[in-house]
């Protein structure tokens, strides 16, 4: 029984513990991040946002979730049933599973797996299925069309991040996301990869479908895309794991350009502050762009879309990984592949 | 004995699933279960110790190329009565290319017999991963002894690329594109002309 217990049963409690310790407060971010949004899109339209539940507005957040919540799940009568339900699970699950592999400290990360970026890169091409199952499963013509594009826009937006992110592996020589982070300490890769951050940046908005490029729910034409059809907790798992997605999008930025929970300066004032406070003030600060983008610019045309990515994007990238391997063997700056890794 | 059970659960489910892709009714599911097979198929990769080739499982199967397949077969309008239609007709046909496939397997699966490189190569062990993590190892291995085969994989798909490109590429007269260069070298100047209306005449 004691044997039991110390080979399977305490290990199988205590990753559940870590994992609630990861999993707890990604919602709540996420519960504030739709305030932070409400807020700061409000202040910059000469508004006040919501002020009305709670001190300053704060618990609004809740009041909605609750009202989701209560809400009836309708489930149109000629959806297929199974697809229509599985597709809101499933943007959520992934949402959320990507966090195993998020360093956010120094050693505090719950799966410190050697191939970390892999990992986050291949979860985050999945995030389409949640849509584009959602939109085949809902059977209305809206739905589809946002899947459909949906689909095109987040397949052509992940070449160029592969490229891009392969610039990053280029100067670190290794897929482990500590790795990666620690190999910042000299300088951010933002200093020297300056316009692959910007390609990745721009990127993340179209691959988490949000302004100026969030075409599968464009409310003027789609009403609201491939969710029209969803109601209650199911359209409440689709924000909830939308919304996830863009914090992870906004730390996977913060690992790879940003230097992770490093401070900007390794003198006295600042890395006095723990290193997942650098993280989490990283994170919110690439989330206000995401929400000020929002805010100021108007959504792409389609073509116009596929052009950036194809045309503008993908050619960049491109000549960003030869670039940046011809400058790392010719100045001999090719880090030395660790013998022994993980 | 964890390791054993989520062995037989990721190739039960991957077993279950291929048999599900080829039975299921909808084609939408038949896609459905071929991605949860690329899925079990990535699980037992990293059971065996070779996480890079499941990640990359999953990001070219799943993530891209079942995309596609997905992006096809939903535009579709696939009824399985029609499909079914022709089925008795090709089923001889069928029989046959079954037959001749098994009977070529047992006949070469009877005489096989190891080159002696493909052999010394197997013996000649790559380090293990306490020394070198696999994806590294994969890279040496990839990267000096079969760089030549590498790079002719790399020119095998390029012109596979070029060439679906070449066959589908047409033409089209009547949509209208954005030239951005010309859009750009516009001017306030010649873009806006003033126009003095006359009173009860218009334009």
């Amino acid at each position: 029984m004691v044997e039991l217990w110390d080979a399977y049963l305490w290990p199988l409690i205590w990753i559940v513990i870590k994992i609630l310790v990861i999993v707890v407060p990604v919602l709540v971010a996420v519960a504030y991040l739709t305030y932070m949004e409400r807020k700061v899109i409000g202040s910059m339209h000469l508004r006040r946002g919501p002020n009305v539940v709670g001190p300053f507005g704060l618990l609004q957040p809740f009041a909605d979730g609750v009202k989701l919540f209560l809400k009836e799940t309708v489930i149109p009568s000629s959806a297929n049933r199974a697809v229509f339900l599985i597709a809101p699970m499933l943007t959520f699950f992934l949402a959320l599973i990507a966090w195993a592999v998020i360093p956010f400290g120094e050693g505090l990360v719950l799966a410190d797996i050697n191939v970390g970026v892999l990992y986050l890169f291949a979860i985050s091409s999945l995030g389409v299925y949640g849509i584009v199952m959602a939109g085949w499963a809902s059977n209305s013509k809206y739905a589809f069309l946002g899947a459909l594009r949906s689909a095109a826009q987040m397949v052509s937006y992940e070449v160029s991040m592969g490229f891009v992110i392969i610039t990053v592996l280029l100067c670190v020589g290794s897929l482990n996301l500590t790795a990666i982070v620690e190999a910042q300490r000299g300088m951010w890769f933002v200093i020297p990869l300056l316009p692959m951050a910007v390609v990745f940046f721009i990127s993340t908005l179209a691959e988490t479908n949000r302004h100026p490029f969030d075409l599968a729910e464009a409310e003027a034409e789609l009403v609201a895309g491939f969710n029209v059809e969803y109601s209650a907790m199911t359209f409440a798992l689709f924000f909830l794991g939308e919304y996830a997605n863009m914090i992870l999008m906004c730390g996977m930025t913060t690992i790879l350009f940003l230097g992770g929970w490093l401070p900007p300066l390794d003198i006295a004032p600042f890395n006095l502050i723990p290193g997942p406070i650098w993280f989490f003030i990283k994170i919110v600060m690439l989330l206000f762009i995401f929400i000020w983008v929002r805010a100021s610019f108007p959504r792409y045309r389609y073509d116009q879309l596929m052009r950036l990515g194809w045309k503008v994007f993908l050619p960049m990238s491109l000549a960003g990984v030869v670039i940046v391997s011809a400058v790392l063997v010719m100045f001999d700056l090719l880090p030395n592949v660790p013998a022994v890794t993980g | 004995m964890i390791a054993t059970l989520v062995f037989y659960m990721f190739a039960i489910f991957c077993i279950g699933s291929g048999v599900m892709v080829v039975t299921s009714r909808n084609p939408v599911h038949s896609v459905l279960f071929l991605i949860l097979a690329f899925f079990n198929a990535g699980g037992l990769f990293v059971l065996a110790g070779a996480e890079f080739l499941a990640m990359l499982l999953v990001i070219v199967y799943v993530g891209a190329v079942a995309v596609l397949f997905m992006f096809v077969v939903m535009m579709l309008d696939v009824t399985v009565a029609e499909m079914k239609q022709g089925f008795l007709n090709y089923l001889p046909i069928g029989l046959l290319v079954v037959v001749i496939f098994i009977g070529e397997m047992l006949a070469s699966a009877s005489v096989w017999h190891m080159a002696p490189e493909a052999a010394a190569n197997i013996q000649a062990k790559t380090p293990g991963v306490d020394v070198m993590s696999n994806t590294s190892a994969l890279a040496e291995l990839l990267y000096t002894r079969y760089v030549y085969l590498f790079q002719a994989a790399g020119l095998v798909l390029l012109v596979a690329m070029i060439g679906a490109i070449v066959l589908t590429h047409r033409k089209r007269k009547d949509s209208k594109k954005q030239v951005i260069s010309r859009q750009l070298a516009r001017d306030a100047k010649e873009a806006v002309v003033l126009k003095k209306v006359e009173t009860g005449r218009g334009i």
